[in-house]
């Protein structure tokens, strides 16, 4: 675990396997330890289980959002999602022509073969799927796996709301391009975020 | 008190005490060492912290088949585990409890007795492994004989350093002769007869014998259900006895800080349970012994040190 001449007990001039017998106690004192410390066992059926955030249980889909864009179809490593739609005309009263707008008909996931990536995720240009942390959607039959959409539209209600930013993580893409731009316009740019620590801000 | 009533009574203590100890212990294993291991152990059995494991866990092993192989010695194997349990259960009749005769059956020559009773032991390892007709069953059983005709020798040496101290074979004489300075004086024996001890009832670091993992359960291997079940019983029994033993040879038995006469018996059930953790905490920490390493152990450390001993206990015994 760590450097033996550490543990080389009181005896000062013992070789460097310590005290004979130093390795035995250790070892009862490992043991020791561990007994008096909290165990770290779930009781997960009887308490629900501390996930960490952003865990991936479940993909849920926000229909609303979706756009027939087909991306996350394409992009899918296992083609696990199932898309059909149909165009619409649109008929705007004052416009010089109907417009079309596509309408989902079908978005499936097929759970059983989803290998969780989260590629489907990272690639939707319009925030329609997300990460939900549910996991506990087993079922006995493997076809029921297939969840449509009107059961993928359910799991929005558990989407979490999105973690802070973590703050020594590099500055998010929007803010770095807010600055660069201002950075061209002005020769001295402002400060996008407040080295930590050295301004307290307007809350002083 | 007419004598039937008295007989009963001792009797029924001692069959108590050897139904309900090696359970309490057994439980204890479960829970010190899923805790030493970081886990829970048992949680569901009984409602509250699986306290009723082992009851059901005898349940369980009661409706399982009693299986005894084609090729096996029937008469023997049949035997075997009745051979393992019985000893620990005469050995339990002479160990004192308390002072004032709180005993199963005193008896003057009680360590002699215990002694020779607990060497049994090794017949019944070699029942159950030659009547098994398997190959690890045999291996088991030669290895378990190999080893308890060997730890007999300081197991006994370390023994007959405390009489000699004592002066006396009696179990309880040696609790009433002893002084909290023999801690000192004996500290090799009580090493030498706790290590000893555990290597007699094959427990870990000395399960050479069982070695689960390189003789699927050595001489146990073709038992089932309820005889299957007596070997484990004999096993935490065997915990019992020599978490006994060691108080009573070594810890002075019922000699408490304070009441004696009242509270003996709870003082040697307090030091028996603190010898039987510290077996558990053993097995929890130590890997298992090589079949060279636990003769070198036995032959080239705790023979010579507990002739060792015996002289140390002489010189002291003629100097006072």
């Amino acid at each position: 675990m760590s450097d033996p001449s550490e543990h080389g007990g009181p005896a000062g001039g013992a070789s460097e396997r310590g005290m004979p017998g130093a390795g035995l106690v250790k070892g009862l004192a490992v043991t020791l330890k561990t007994m008096t410390s909290r165990s770290t066992t779930q009781q997960y059926p009887d308490v629900a289980p501390e996930l960490p955030p952003r865990s991936r249980g479940v993909i849920a889909l926000s229909e609303e959002n979706c756009t027939v864009c087909m991306l996350c179809a394409r992009e899918c490593p296992d083609w696990c999602i199932y898309i059909d739609s149909h165009k619409e005309e649109v008929a705007v009263p004052g416009a010089a022509r109907p417009r079309q707008r596509n309408v989902l008909d079908k978005f499936d996931i097929d759970f059983s073969l989803c290998m969780y990536c989260g590629i489907c995720i990272e690639v939707c240009p319009f925030d329609a799927l997300y990460w939900s942390p549910e996991f506990e959607y087993a079922e006995y039959d493997i076809k029921d796996l297939l969840h449509d959409k009107d059961h993928l539209g359910q799991w929005m209600a558990t989407v979490p709301p999105p973690p802070a930013h973590d703050p020594n993580g590099e500055p998010a893409k929007e803010e770095t391009a807010a600055a660069r731009k201002v950075a061209a316009a002005r020769p001295t740019p402002p400060v996008v975020r407040p080295e930590p620590g050295a301004d307290p801000g307007p809350a002083s | 008190m007419p004598l039937w009533v008295e007989l009963v009574l001792r009797v029924g203590g001692v069959l108590v005490a050897f139904l309900t100890l090696p359970l309490l212990v057994g439980q204890a294993e479960h829970k010190v060492m899923a805790h030493m291991q970081g886990r829970l152990g048992p949680m569901y059995a009984g409602g509250f912290h699986g306290w009723a494991q082992l009851v059901a866990d005898g349940v369980k092993f009661v409706q399982k088949e009693d299986i005894t192989p084609r090729e096996a010695d029937r008469a023997v194997f049949r035997l075997a585990p009745a051979v393992a349990l019985v000893p620990y259960l005469l050995v339990l009749l002479v160990i004192p409890l308390g002072p004032n005769d709180l005993v199963g059956q005193p008896l003057d020559i009680g360590l002699f007795f215990v002694l020779a009773v607990v060497g049994v032991g090794v017949v019944a390892v070699l029942m159950s492994a030659w009547a098994s007709a398997n190959k690890y069953s045999l291996l088991g059983g030669l290895r378990g004989a190999a080893q308890l005709l060997g730890y007999e020798l300081p197991l006994v040496l370390a023994a007959a350093s405390v009489a000699m101290a004592a002066g006396t074979l009696s179990l309880s004489g040696i609790v009433e002769a002893w002084q909290p300075w023999w801690l000192l004086w004996q500290a090799p024996a009580m090493i030498i007869f706790f290590v000893a001890g555990l290597a007699e009832i094959r427990r870990p670091p000395f399960d050479m014998p069982v070695a689960d993992s390189e003789l699927v359960f050595g001489y146990m291997t073709e038992y089932t259900g309820l005889r299957f079940a007596f070997f484990l019983l004999a096993e935490y029994v065997g915990i019992v006895v020599i978490a006994a033993l060691t108080t009573v040879l070594f810890l002075g038995g019922w000699q408490g800080p304070f009441a004696d006469d009242q509270l003996g018996w709870l003082w040697t059930l307090l030091k028996v349970f603190a010898v039987a953790f510290v077996i558990i905490w053993l097995r929890v920490s130590y890997p298992r012994l090589r079949e060279d390493q636990l003769q070198r152990l036995c032959w080239l450390v705790l023979v010579p040190a507990s002739l060792a001993q015996l002289v140390l206990t002489a010189a002291v015994r003629i100097a006072l």
